[in-house]
């Protein structure tokens, strides 16, 4: 984990709210599932977002204007700047996986397209599920099909199967020695639900993203643990929702 | 140019304190500049038995700092005495402060007891005042009698000094200043966080599941600055300043109202280096305005 300045590369339009944001600077080496806080010029917090990708010294950055903050990112413009703590926290576990699933709900999927890229590295393809709410919030399909299996499913039906993700997996007949998943909290309950054996990226609302405040922890089986620190991924079967 | 000051029988190389909850136990802070730096560190507010704490959110962003309703997460007294001051022992050579939280007087006096022999903590800082605990924590901070028994009762127990952390929550708090100096208080820290909410705007509902918490950050600091010079005025003892401190400019003016040494918390949370910067830029900062020591500015608004 390191704080640093980074420089605006990019800040691509997606669909109407999500935006592909690349960045460059000095980052140390990144593992999938870790996160970067990036400051907003008049925003108090930094704001917390997966690190979708890394290569040669940049990092892309996948978001959803969803508020003051993300809104205001929208407008960055190339050679911008930004105050950032880059590659926070533990990552997904890949060891002893022959057999991935990874499931991404809506922005959700953003830290699986760096797994999926450490997959192939591996020389597995693995099989990736990406639920929207619609066609419109779709984001990164043809990146993503050139990583793996994509299976589709939105919940009007608009692209792929009409349903929500553990729907689509029961249909799509998805099968897997370990799933990987990021989306809203109600899916990922429901998916700690349907197996244990896997692995949940969480978000909480944090205060500093380096475990002095206290702010982000949550329940586990193994007492309380940082979503900025020993998560954000947790296991499936130690997460108390 | 001295930056030392004196606090409670113990010689700070200068005033810079990590506010309690700001800083964890110290060493994560390790990771990112050498800690050696600071005039000393106040520990996570520690409880006799484990605590969780609040369920999230628990963190509420505002224009001028955040608001937070942790609830004293903690390992308990027992755990931080045997496993958290040995980690920070590795990498802090001088003496802390153990901020000590509590719901029963009983609590506060068994938990500021268990550091009696901690050799690494030179002084027991008292929060009566935590707003994010139900039972206690701030009832024994808005009620100027049961803050002076509380206080009796921990000198009792406690072979270390005693620095009883007060509300900003009253509507006077030299009441409260004068309540613990009479009861045996060796020194008072001020303030600790203002109750605040806000409600999210999509949902309409309160965004800390606890529906309030304590504001902090440069938004207090005229506030604290206030408090400070106030209880300064009303009491003899030591008192630390601390609300919204961000740059050596603000210790300074913070000490001018009447603050021996100072406490910086929100501020490490959006910069991590935040205590070591302030402390570099010091001497800098005495310079411009002419000081010397920094002893000798304690109060200094106070003149005339
Ligand atoms: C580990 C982690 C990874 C994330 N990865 C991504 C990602 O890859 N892409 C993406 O679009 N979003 C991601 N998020 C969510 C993202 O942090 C929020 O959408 C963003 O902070 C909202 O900021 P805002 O100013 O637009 O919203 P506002 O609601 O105005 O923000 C107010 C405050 O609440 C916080 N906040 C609001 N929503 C969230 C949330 N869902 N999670 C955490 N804090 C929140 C903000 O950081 C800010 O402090 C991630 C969150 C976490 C914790
Ligand atoms: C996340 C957080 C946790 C805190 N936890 C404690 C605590 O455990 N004990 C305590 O006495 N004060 C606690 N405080 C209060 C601070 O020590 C300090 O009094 C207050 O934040 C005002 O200073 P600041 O504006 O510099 O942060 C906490 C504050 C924050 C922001
Ligand atoms: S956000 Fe402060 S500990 Fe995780």
């Amino acid at each position: 984990m390191k704080l640093t300045t980074l420089e605006v590369i990019s800040n691509r339009q997606l669909n109407p709210r999500t935006y592909e944001l690349i960045l460059s600077g000095d980052i140390p080496p990144v593992k999938s599932g870790q996160f970067a806080d990036l400051a907003v010029k008049g925003w108090f917090l930094k704001r917390p977002f997966s690190i979708a990708d890394c290569e040669g010294g940049r990092i892309t950055v996948l978001y959803k204007a969803i508020g003051g903050g993300t809104r205001e990112m929208a407008g960055w413009k190339k050679g911008d700047t930004t105050d950032a703590l880059v590659c926070i926290g533990e990552g997904f576990d890949t060891s002893a996986c022959l057999k991935p699933l990874l499931v991404g709900g809506g922005i959700g999927a953003a830290p699986l397209y760096l797994l999926a890229k450490e997959f192939n590295a591996m020389g597995i393809t693995p099989d990736i599920l990406l639920a929207f709410r619609d066609k419109e919030e779709a984001y990164y399909i043809d990146e993503f099909k050139a990583l793996g299996n994509v299976y589709l499913s939105t919940d009007n039906g608009s692209l792929g199967y009409k349903g929500n993700a553990l729907e689509a997996l029961k249909y799509y007949n998805l099968e897997f020695d370990r799933y990987y998943a990021c989306g809203p909290l109600p899916m990922l309950k429901a998916f700690a639900e349907y197996s244990r054996q896997g692995q949940l990226s969480l978000e909480a609302r944090m205060g500093c993203g380096f475990g002095a405040c206290m702010g982000c922890s949550i329940k586990t089986k193994g007492g309380p643990k940082r979503v900025c620190k020993e998560g954000p991924v947790f296991r499936a079967d130690e997460v108390i929702f | 140019m001295d930056l030392r000051v004196n606090l409670l029988g113990y010689t700070l190389d200068n005033p810079v304190i990590p506010a309690s909850g700001t800083f964890g136990f110290g060493y994560e802070f390790a990771e990112f500049y050498d800690i050696n730096c600071l005039g000393s560190i106040s520990l996570k507010g520690t409880t006799l038995e484990p605590r969780y704490g609040n369920p999230l959110p628990r963190i509420a962003e505002c224009p001028s700092g955040l608001l937070n309703s942790i609830g004293l997460q903690n390992p308990g007294a027992q755990k931080v005495v045997a496993e958290e001051l040995a980690k920070l022992g590795r990498v802090y050579g001088k003496k802390v402060i153990a901020n000590v939280g509590g719901s029963a007087i009983d609590d506060y006096v068994q938990t500021a007891s268990e550091f009696n022999n901690a050799d690494s903590v030179f002084a027991i800082e008292l929060n009566i005042s935590c707003p994010n605990v139900k039972h206690g924590g701030m009832a024994f901070g808005t009620d100027p009698k049961v803050a002076a028994e509380l206080v009796r009762e921990v000198k009792k127990a406690s072979t270390k000094p005693v620095m009883v952390k007060l509300s900003p929550n009253v509507t006077d708090i030299t009441e409260l200043a004068k309540a613990v100096e009479g009861a045996g208080a060796d020194a008072v820290s001020l303030i600790n966080t203002l109750v605040g909410m806000r409600i999210d705007l999509r949902t309409a509902k309160p965004i800390l599941s606890a529906v309030s918490g304590g504001y902090s950050g440069p938004g207090v600091f005229p506030v604290a600055l206030r408090m400070v010079y106030q209880v300064k005025k009303a009491v003899g003892i030591p008192v630390v300043g601390m609300g919204g401190i961000m740059t050596a400019y603000d210790v300074i003016e913070m000490m001018y109202a009447g603050a021996a040494a100072v406490m910086v918390g929100t501020a490490n949370l959006v910069n991590p280096y935040a205590c070591r910067d302030i402390i570099a830029s010091l001497p800098r900062v005495m310079e411009e305005l002419n000081i010397s020591s920094l002893k000798e500015i304690i109060g200094r608004a106070h003149n005339g």
